[in-house]
């Protein structure tokens, strides 16, 4: 349960960071997240990793699809030289997720330092 | 262990965060380029965009209705007419801007800003061409005629309020590729855009290259290689034509014949970044007792570099003083190509030489004095700051001579010595204001309208045709041109004495011109404009066979139907090769063929002298062409640090016509004296190599060895945005001009009926996102050479309700 509401919150206030400011505020998301929600740094990694990943892939699924994926195929190509949209979906989720997840573990372990 | 947990975790981390953001590790900034909220998905537009839209500005001083048809065309309803130009200014900067800034960067020699040094050399070029110096003496013109600068600005202001409006995640791609900001557009800018379209069509010269030959061959072979008028010259300006005697019979100094003439070396350096001299289009107007109709139609065009985003875009625009439907250019108000209610309107190069060098003596390596007219003068100087990314700024200062800017010297190009250096005389330097004739145009009634818009441009030299409702068609060759003794300009000229300057320009009404003349049609395909009895030397660079071809078909068609005219602008007939054939089939000796060589020659012997998409012999028959070309010329013409040119298809055509023993064909390094049997048969064997590999690669059909290619402006950085391979045939000295990356950038059929009968396509799309639907939708019809028909819309109130999305501008 724990797991679920930190992914949902991390995705939240990347989300609503992302609105204003530039991309990098998932890291503070994830920071957030890792910092005052209470599990296992694992846990804490998987979490935020998890609600950016759904994040970032779901709106690019959703934005990819609604645009015939026209522009992902052609980032595809300029990126890893191969027209394929998922792929391309599946490496944004990939960074968006692992940003934040990584985030959220180095809150979450910082704190772990100074418990007894 | 937790400590090792929390050291991973934060090096990951801040690996992941830096990696991802910069450019320092990977080509592209991943993070923020693949940011779903910032990066690239944001530019990816849903195909079922909804574009309507009401704004506001307080710059407007009435109402603006566009109507966005099911192609994404604009038609652009406004009270005002300057209100007409800042929605121009708008929609460009909406669907166009990175491109618009990108090419105006280009111009001034601002590349560098965007992607690194290894732009410096073109920026220096640019500069020391005197781009901005050029662009700055425009925008002083424009600034002087009221209507000019109210339209100009209201222009600039469109666009500023687009760019205002923008967010970082609008941002156009590019700008999240490359990795930088959009700044302000001025109205030098637009100045700067006319600067580039002046490079791209009148910025091509051979003075260097010719002085080289000259000295090398000597003047009675350098007359062979580099005649100045070929013997089948068809001229925009019918044979036979009565010409007014000159103004004044110039002559050269008088000690040309020892400085001008009789160079004692050549000049040790290569030119760099020259513009494509394949540069041209066709156009041609017939008049109504030549069409089913009974009322003119008019067709253009224009041959250049094909882009994504297209250099083209379409737009109507409809104000109180005039209704006018057709291209743009971004970076422009008004219609560039296109017609309105009363008349339309074409444009081809002139192709004519408005570019000369002069050879300066500078005192020392400050270039601070050069000698002139017997003292030491001194020169003005300005200094170029080139900003570079991630780099400190070069400097370059560049002398500016009575002639112009001092191109060339040792700063820039290190083979020369310190005191000799070399001016640029260019007319694209003149204070002038080209932008007057398209306000003029758009709502030009008549010819005398059209006479009265097309005075004022002065560069680059084009061949404007004209057809009206009222049945008139009509055709100048407009430009300054300079006056210039028989060779002036031909080669580079003595700059220490004003004998060799320029003597003012041939008088605007001498040029050539001609209003509905008896054949009925009027045709003009970058060829010399006239024959030997026009009398002002006319040097420059045309093309010979695409105007043989067209003059042809024209002459013999009869009940011409608009329908009738785009298939002519889409025909492949060859006719060069229709001459060069037989001289190809009848020296080849075949007793020395292999069977491959064989088999390519009887391609070509049995070839409909087609050039369609699906015929191997255009591709047999150009290699084989261009081998005995090489064969022919690569001995006598080694390039060695300098600048030379090939003679021309036409040159070794033609010669070898008048005389099969032509004294080019021996080859000068073989004791053996070669005849023209085995040459042909030489560049046949050595062609048929070539051939054997690209049939092995399957590229033998035209199309897949020409392999139309319509590149994003980033070339090859940015081939996941090119569309390549399109299957369209044509050529080089073919109606339908489209070769590899270069050919017809708009096609445009009028007829001047009421209601106006228009058709067009462009290879590319209205909008400038790679991730818009309409980025590249015309692609295919354009390579299949169908048309768009054109709606030229009359009511709003009607005709708008047919149209997929509207935006309504007010004022605040």
């Amino acid at each position: 349960m724990k797991f679920i509401v930190s992914a949902i919150i991390t995705a939240a206030l990347a989300f609503g960071l992302g609105l204003y400011f530039p991309w990098w505020t998932i890291v503070i998301a994830g920071m957030l997240t890792g910092f005052f929600i209470p599990q296992h740094w694992f846990l804490s990694f998987l979490s935020a990793f998890t609600g950016v990943f759904l994040l970032w892939g779901l709106m690019a699924l959703f934005i990819s699809v609604s645009n015939d994926h026209i522009l992902a195929k052609r980032i595809s190509m300029l990126v890893v030289k191969n027209s394929s949209p998922y792929l391309i979906i599946l490496i944004t989720a990939l960074i968006g997720g692992l940003t934040s997840g990584l985030s959220a573990s180095t809150a979450r372990s910082l704190l772990n330092l100074f418990k007894k | 262990m937790k400590y090792f947990i929390f050291l991973v975790s934060l090096l990951l981390n801040s690996a992941f965060v830096y990696v991802l953001g910069s450019r320092s590790v990977l080509p592209l900034p991943l993070g923020s380029f693949l940011s779903v909220q910032e990066g690239v998905w944001q530019n990816a537009e849903p195909v079922d965009a909804d574009f309507n839209a009401a704004l506001r500005f307080d710059a407007l001083q009435g109402k603006v209705d566009v109507f966005l048809d099911d192609r994404l065309v604009p038609h652009v309803f406004a009270e005002q007419e300057n209100d007409a130009y800042f929605v121009q200014g708008y929609l460009h900067a909406k669907f166009r801007l990175w491109q618009m800034e990108f090419q105006t960067h280009a111009a001034a020699g601002r590349v560098s800003e965007i992607v690194g040094e290894k732009a410096i050399n073109f920026d220096r070029n640019q500069r020391r061409m005197g781009m901005v110096y050029a662009a700055e003496n425009a925008l002083a013109a424009m600034e002087n005629d009221p209507q000019t600068i109210s339209a100009i600005d209201a222009y600039t202001a469109g666009v500023n309020a687009y760019i205002s409006s923008l967010k970082t995640s609008d941002l156009p791609i590019e700008y999240k590729l490359l990795g930088y900001q959009p700044e302000k557009w001025t109205n030098l800018k637009s100045a700067l855009f006319t600067k580039q379209m002046t490079q791209t069509l009148a910025g091509y010269d051979r003075d260097f290259e010719f002085t080289n030959a000259l000295k090398l061959l000597g003047e009675e072979n350098f007359r062979i290689l580099y005649p100045s008028i070929p013997d089948s010259l068809y001229p925009v300006i019918a044979k036979g034509t009565v010409y007014n005697k000159p103004l004044a019979v110039l002559n050269p100094p008088a000690s040309a014949d020892s400085l001008y003439f009789k160079r004692t070396d050549t000049i040790q350096f290569v030119e760099d970044f020259k513009p494509n001299p394949s540069n041209g289009s066709n156009s041609w107007a017939v008049c109504g007792n030549k069409t089913q109709s009974g009322k003119p139609i008019l067709s253009n065009d224009p041959h250049l570099g094909l882009t994504l985003p297209s250099i083209w875009f379409e737009i109507q625009l409809r104000t109180p003083a005039f209704n006018a439907y057709g291209v743009s250019f971004p970076g422009l108000p008004g219609v560039v190509i296109g017609f309105n209610d009363s008349i339309s309107f074409g444009f081809t190069n002139a192709g004519r030489d408005v570019k000369d060098y002069y050879e300066i003596q500078f005192r020392n390596a400050d270039k601070q004095e050069y000698w002139f007219d017997s003292s030491w003068k001194p020169t003005t100087r300005r200094l170029e700051q080139i900003r570079i990314k991630n780099a400190k700024t070069v400097e370059d200062t560049v002398a500016y001579s009575v002639f112009g800017p001092v191109m060339y010297d040792k700063s820039f190009k290190t083979d020369l010595t310190a005191e000799k250096a070399y001016a640029l005389k260019w007319v694209a330097h003149d204070t002038s204001n080209i932008l007057k004739m398209w306000l003029l145009l758009n709502r030009a009634g008549n010819y005398s309208d059209y006479l009265e818009a097309i005075r004022h441009f002065n560069v680059p030299g084009q061949n404007i045709i004209f057809a009206s409702k009222s049945g008139d068609i009509a055709l100048w060759q407009q430009g300054s041109f300079p006056l210039r003794w028989n060779d002036q300009g031909l080669f580079v000229m003595p700059g220490t004495d004003s004998s060799y300057m320029w003597k003012g320009y041939i008088p605007h009404e001498e040029n050539p011109h001609a209003y509905n003349p008896v054949e009925g049609y009027l045709s003009s395909a970058n060829q010399r404009a006239a024959d030997t009895s026009y009398p002002y030397f006319m040097p420059g660079s045309y093309e010979v066979y695409r105007a043989i071809a067209i003059n042809r078909k024209l002459a013999s068609m009869n009940y011409i139907t608009a329908q009738d005219m785009q298939l002519l602008q889409n025909n492949n007939y060859n006719v060069f090769a229709e001459d060069a054939r037989p001289i190809l089939l009848k020296y080849a000796i075949k007793e020395q063929l292999s069977a491959v060589e064989k088999k390519y020659l009887s391609l070509v012997e049995s070839w409909n002298l087609m050039n369609d998409p699906t015929e191997k012999a255009p591709t047999c028959f150009t290699a084989w062409w261009d081998s005995l070309h090489a064969e022919v010329f690569n001995d006598d013409l080694v390039q060695d640090k300098m600048s030379l040119a090939k003679p021309e298809k036409f040159v070794l055509l033609e010669a070898l016509q008048r005389d099969s023993s032509f004294k080019f064909i021996d080859n000068i390094n073989t004791p053996n004296k070669e005849d023209l049997y085995q040459m042909v048969t030489v560049a046949l064997k050595k062609a048929a190599k070539k051939l054997a590999s690209l049939e092995k690669e399957n590229k033998l059909e035209w199309a897949k060895y020409k392999n139309t290619t319509v590149y994003h402006l980033l070339k090859t950085n940015a081939m996941a945005f090119a569309r390549e391979g399109l299957m369209n045939g044509g050529g080089n000295g073919i109606i339908n001009a489209s070769q590899h990356d270069h050919g017809p950038s708009w096609r445009m059929v009028v007829e001047m009926t009421s209601p106006t009968n228009a058709y067009g396509v462009y290879p590319g799309g209205q909008s400038g996102n790679p991730g818009s639907r309409f980025y590249d939708n015309f692609i295919s019809q354009w390579a299949k050479g169908m048309y768009y028909k054109l709606w030229f819309m009359e009511s709003a109130a009607i005709e708008g309700k047919k149209c997929k999305w509207k935006m309504s501008f007010a004022s605040k």
